[in-house]
C-alpha cells in the first residue's frame, strides 16, 4: 500500500549542529560520537497516519479553540498558511501538523513557564490540522509574543510557532520553528544560530502575505515546509511488489 | 553549465524547545479540553496479539542527569512483524506511541506488544525492534535510535551488524527485569553514549 523506496539522506551539513556552546542546554544534550548512517529501512520508510475523524471543527483555530469558540484570545490576529511538500517537490497530501506557541505576551501556558507576562484565560497554545490533497494547511491564530529565557544573561527568543510534521514515513519527522518576516530578534537568537547555514535559517522566516490577508480581519504570514524525499527508481530489489 | 537539478532541500529542524508537551501532548501538560484525548497515548488497543511488556528507562545527559522535559515517540511492527497499515497487520496495533519523560523522576515506561522480525529489502531480516524518536530542550534536531531485546537473537541484524565498536551494540538492548518487562536507558552523551542513527 505505501511506497516504500528508500529516503534520500539527510542533508545534515544543512541542518543545525546539535552542538552550540551559545545554546547552553546542547552542550550536555548532544551526542559526541557519530551517528550511524546506513539505507533507511522499513521501519523508517512507514510510520503512522492520521485520519480526518481525529480533528475537531476548531482544532486548527487557537484564537477559539482553548474557550469552545465562547471568546477570542487576546492579540494580533494571523493567518499561518503554506504546503508541506517533500524533496521531490511533491505534495505531501493527509499528514498531521501541529503547532504550539506562546500567548501575544509571550508566556506558555505550562507549568515551567514562569515568566511575569499573564496568562490569557482565552488562549492555550496549540493546534493541530491535517494537510490536504494538495499538501495545503492553514491555522488561524495570534502573533506570539517575544520572550525572554535563561541562556545568557539577555536572551530573547524571537517570535516563533513551534510546527510539528509527521510526513507519511517516520523517518521524515520534523519538528521546527516559524519565524516572522522583519523580526530583529532572529539574528540575535543562539537557537537559529543552531543552523550555520544563514540562507537555510532564513527558509524558516515566514514572509507577510498580503494577498491571503483580510482586511479588518487579520493578517497573513506563508510558510511552507519541505520533508525528505524518497530515492525514485526503476532499478530496485522490491519484494514488497511496489 | 550544465541542466539545473530541481531538487528541494529538507526544511531545517530546531529544537522542540521546554514546552513541547503543550503541542503534542496537551492533557499530560495540562491543557484539558483542547482534544478528546492526547495522541499516541498507546500503540496497542485491547486484543493486540502478542506478548505485552513493558519498558521503563531514563535519558541521561552528559552529566549523567535523568531529562526531566524529554518527548519521546515510537514506531513498531505488530508482533508477527507487520507495519501498521499494512495488508494483514493486527488492527489492534497502531505501532505508534508518544510518552514523556517524568517531570520529577526522570523515567518514562513505553507498554506495547514485542514486535516481531521485520523484513527488509533484499531479504534483510532485522531483530524485533522498537524504533524512536527523541526531541527536548538542547536537543536541535530529533534523535533516532532502536530498542532491541536481550531475550531475542540479535546475532544477524545488519544495523547491529554495522557498529564496528561492539560494546556499543549493548546500548541498543533492552534488559529483562522481570516476566515481560525490560529497563533501557539512554545517554545522550559521555560514557556509554546511546548509538543514535542517520537514516
Ligand atoms: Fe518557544
Amino acid at each position: 500500500m505505501t511506497d516504500r523506496a528508500a529516503l534520500m539522506p539527510r542533508r545534515r551539513e544543512l541542518q543545525p549542529d546539535p552542538y552550540v556552546p551559545d545554546y547552553k542546554t546542547s552542550v550536555t544534550r548532544s551526542p559526541a560520537l557519530p551517528l550511524l548512517s546506513m539505507e533507511s529501512t522499513p521501519s523508517e520508510e512507514t510510520g503512522p497516519r492520521f485520519g480526518h475523524s481525529l480533528l475537531g471543527p476548531l482544532d486548527n483555530d487557537l484564537i477559539r479553540n482553548f474557550s469552545e469558540g465562547k471568546a477570542l484570545a487576546i492579540g494580533e490576529r494571523i493567518r499561518v498558511h503554506g504546503r508541506v511538500l517533500d524533496e521531490t517537490g511533491r505534495p505531501v497530501p493527509q499528514t498531521l501538523v501541529e503547532i504550539w506557541q506562546a500567548n501575544a505576551g509571550g508566556r506558555y501556558r505550562h507549568i515551567k513557564d514562569t515568566y511575569f507576562a499573564p496568562l490569557d484565560p482565552n488562549f492555550g497554545g496549540c493546534g493541530r490540522t491535517i494537510t490536504d490533497d494538495d499538501g495545503r494547511y492553514e491555522f488561524m491564530t495570534i502573533r506570539p509574543g517575544a520572550y525572554p529565557w535563561p541562556n545568557r544573561a539577555n536572551d530573547w527568543r524571537p517570535m516563533h510557532i513551534h510546527f510539528s510534521v509527521f510526513g507519511h514515513a517516520f523517518g521524515q519527522r520534523l519538528i521546527t520553528q516559524m519565524y516572522f518576516q522583519g523580526d530583529p530578534l532572529i539574528d540575535l537568537c543562539p537557537i537559529a544560530a543552531t543552523i550555520r547555514d544563514r540562507s537555510q535559517l532564513y527558509r524558516l522566516v515566514a514572509p507577510l502575505d498580503m494577498q491571503q490577508s483580510r482586511g479588518m480581519d487579520y493578517l497573513a504570514y506563508r510558510f511552507d515546509i519541505v520533508l525528505r524525499g524518497r530515492r525514485q527508481t526503476m532499478f530496485e530489489n522490491k519484494p514488497e511488489g511496489m | 553549465m550544465v541542466q539545473p537539478l530541481e531538487a528541494l532541500v529538507e526544511t531545517p529542524s530546531q529544537t522542540a524547545g521546554p514546552y513541547v508537551h503543550i503541542g503534542c501532548i496537551p492533557s499530560f501538560a495540562g491543557l484539558d479540553g483542547v482534544y478528546p484525548e492526547d495522541l499516541g497515548k498507546s500503540p496497542i488497543s485491547e486484543g493486540a496479539k502478542g506478548e505485552i511488556i513493558s519498558i521503563t528507562g531514563a535519558i541521561l545527559d552528559g552529566t549523567g542527569w535523568a531529562l526531566r522535559d524529554a518527548m519521546i515517540e515510537s514506531w513498531q511492527a505488530d508482533a508477527a512483524g507487520i507495519s501498521p497499515g499494512d495488508d494483514g497487520a493486527d488492527p489492534k496495533v497502531t505501532g505508534f506511541c508518544r510518552f514523556a519523560t517524568d517531570k520529577d523522576s526522570g523515567d518514562f515506561t513505553l507498554r506495547t506488544v514485542k514486535p516481531g522480525p521485520v523484513r527488509g529489502r533484499n531479504g534483510q531480516v532485522f531483530a524485533p525492534h522498537i524504533s524512536l524518536w527523541i526531541v527536548a530542550r538542547g536537543i536541535n534536531i530529533g534523535l533516532n535510535t532502536r530498542i532491541y531485546f536481550d531475550d531475542e537473537d540479535n546475532s544477524a541484524d545488519p544495523l547491529l551488524a554495522r557498529i564496528e565498536q561492539r560494546p556499543r551494540v549493548d546500548t541498543l538492548i533492552a534488559k529483562t527485569t522481570g516476566a515481560g518487562s525490560y529497563r533501557f536507558d539512554i545517554r545522550l552523551q559521555g560514557k556509554g553514549e546511546t548509538v543514535f542513527l542517520d537514516l
